[in-house]
């Protein structure tokens, strides 16, 4: 009885009904599948037109010399070995981009954390403070807040302007090697709007009667902070450290306009995707640029697997 | 008995309102209206510096004007061999075009990802998740010299086509996200009444779902408005340019010399992003808050 049973329904009359079952089969799989795959296909055909294909093409660009104009030239790992070995404007673009990432993504978060927590529990007129806060961030990627961020940092600038209110004559920060990368960085401190808005979020999970609880045992404002909202909020951390430092890496219209496409003065606003735009459109490198491009995926994924690694010994995550 | 526990309720002030002493929240308040002004200085700075007398610009660091003149807007909006009227007819058309392609291909993709069985979902769902992580960089010359051989550089098609074969995995993470919270009795019952899959998802899924497509459709705008990579590659005759390039143009062929209409023609090219945020705040903010968006 129960071997009759295991026994497939269409099995009996297999050899009778074999070319329609196998039709009825069909039919049923097509049933089951079509709609979804039809529901899928502008994506699939732009994951394979647009986003695979590409991405397997330019990782065979990069080990090939290739202007446009004649077909790529296969060069092996002539390219990354220059990228290693000898190439200034490299080791100047991964430089600048390291300490704006250094600086700006820390400044941001921190900045960031502390306004949320003077929003959070309920304060008086939160919406409007939030959403002045957020403007910024909202706005700063256009090439009209790179406009402004010029003036604001030239040497007869606003900054300087109210700088000599109080005696002090500031340089020209904008021209200035030692300085203009900074200028940037607070551009970018400037817009923590986004990773505020969700560290609030995150504000709001935390239980109330957690802090209620260590007010009754006498617990400090800081211990406070320190043994609950820390503690509770770093998988918000971890999340907007990895998105912003993502971020941080791609910047690429403030430095843009900000040098006018040089990345000068002497290199000092050349970020690693700026680089990239001159070698592939400026001078049709588009191999080298390849390689580079390549580069640049291999250095987020490193990071990102890396704060993946350490996550588990600092975030803490609610089980 | 009603009525008692309404008065209870209201006589207990809300606990976190409470959590503050007077001098504190006092201080609180200084703080944060001092951090506003500070954070909108530079850009009402520069509103005001666009209507005021050119040679006043720069003699001031206060942002009241002593009068209000607009001629650097009439200046700046002829500053270059075509004006900024097309430039904002470009941008108008491809942030337009991206933002249909946005809300009808994420949402068939999102779709199908939240709702339908197929053999193979999980698969493709972990590659579109994947598809988030890789930067453009890696896609974009292989992407230029395809384009290129289309011919379709000096068009709008590159920056839009894409759109409509769901490029901005983003959105369809958002849309999976909204959808997965809409009852499933809702397309159950209409699968047994017969309804087919395009029915459920044009007569049941997007009508419950115009928060999630409103939220797409206004970061698609405003991301779209406010890029400079795309059009910068794809756009070489000022004839096609969008305001981002045509702002940049203006910077580079007037320099130092006609700052108010460049402020002008800056806070232009800022006003459409401002009215999308004061009438659209909360959805954006929700929006952000929910999914964890970048900007």
């Amino acid at each position: 009885m129960s071997n009759a049973m295991r026994t497939p329904a269409g099995a009996i009359n297999v050899e009778r009904y074999q070319g329609a079952v196998a039709e009825g089969r069909f039919r049923r799989l097509w049933n089951a599948n079509a709609p979804g795959y039809l529901f899928l296909l502008p994506w699939l055909v732009g994951f394979f037109g647009l986003t695979l294909g590409p991405a397997l093409i330019s990782l065979y660009l990069s080990f090939t010399d290739f202007d446009m104009l004649q077909s790529p030239r296969w060069v092996g790992m002539a390219n990354y070995v220059r990228i290693a070995t000898a190439d200034p404007k490299f080791s100047a673009a991964m430089h600048v981009t390291l300490t704006y990432v250094v600086f700006s993504v820390p400044f941001k978060l921190t900045f960031a954390l502390l306004v949320a927590m003077a929003l959070n529990r309920g304060l008086r007129g939160l919406s409007i403070y939030r959403a002045i806060f957020y403007l910024p961030s909202l706005l700063g990627g256009s090439v009209a807040i790179a406009v402004l961020w010029r003036q604001l940092f030239a040497s007869d600038g606003l900054v300087n302007a109210a700088l000599s209110h109080f005696g002090i004559e500031g340089p020209s920060w904008i021209s200035h090697p030692s300085y203009s990368i900074y200028t940037l960085v607070a551009l970018s401190v400037w817009q923590f709007g986004s990773p505020m808005i969700i560290f609030l979020a995150g504000l709001r999970q935390i239980p109330q009667d957690m802090y209620e609880a260590a007010s009754l045992d006498g617990a400090s404002k800081f211990r406070q902070f320190y043994k609950i909202t820390l503690p509770l909020l770093t998988p918000v951390i971890f999340f907007n450290a990895v998105v912003q430092t993502i971020d941080a890496f791609k910047a690429f219209t403030p430095a843009f306009i900000i040098s006018g496409g040089t990345g000068g003065p002497i290199n000092s606003t050349l970020f690693y995707t700026l680089y990239l735009y001159q070698e592939a459109f400026g001078n049709f490198r588009m191999g080298y640029a390849s390689a580079l491009a390549w580069i640049l995926v291999l250095i987020i994924a490193i990071f990102t697997a890396f704060s993946f690694l350490t996550s588990r010994y600092w975030v803490h995550y609610d089980d | 008995m009603t009525e008692m526990t309404a008065s209870v309720t209201a006589a207990r002030p809300p606990s976190d309102i409470t959590k503050r002493s007077l001098p504190t929240s006092l201080i609180i308040h200084a703080l944060l209206i001092a951090a506003s002004l500070l954070m909108l200085y530079p850009l009402l700075w520069m509103v005001s510096a666009s209507v005021r007398p050119e040679n006043e610009i720069f003699s001031s660091t206060s942002f009241i004007p002593s009068s209000i003149d607009f001629a650097s807007y009439a200046r700046g909006w002829v500053g270059l061999d075509v004006s900024f009227g097309r430039f904002f007819w470009n941008s108008l058309v491809i942030s337009l075009l991206v933002v249909m392609g946005n809300v009808i291909a994420c949402s068939l993709t999102a779709f199908a990802f939240a709702r339908l069985r197929f053999v193979g979902r999980n698969f493709w769902f972990a590659i579109m998740l994947g598809t988030l992580m890789i930067p453009y960089h890696v896609t974009l010359i292989p992407q230029y010299v395809l384009f290129l051989n289309l011919g379709w550089v000096n068009t709008i098609l590159p920056l839009v086509v894409p759109k409509f074969l769901a490029s901005d995995a983003f959105f369809i993470f958002l849309m999976v996200q909204f959808f997965r919270g809409i009852p499933r009795e809702l397309d159950e019952a209409a699968m047994m009444d017969g309804c087919s899959a395009w029915r459920i998802y044009w007569k049941i899924m997007l009508p419950l779902s115009l928060p999630v497509l409103a939220t797409a459709a206004i970061f698609s705008f405003i991301w779209t408005w406010d890029d400079f990579f795309g059009p910068l590659i794809y756009l070489n005759d000022m004839n096609t340019y969008t305001i981002q390039l045509g702002l940049r143009t203006f910077v580079d062929s007037t320099s130092a010399s006609d700052w108010g209409g460049l402020f002008a023609m800056s806070t232009l090219t800022l006003v459409p992003v401002f009215f999308f945020f004061l009438f659209f705040q909360r959805l954006l903010i929700e929006g952000i808050a929910t999914t964890g968006m970048k900007r």
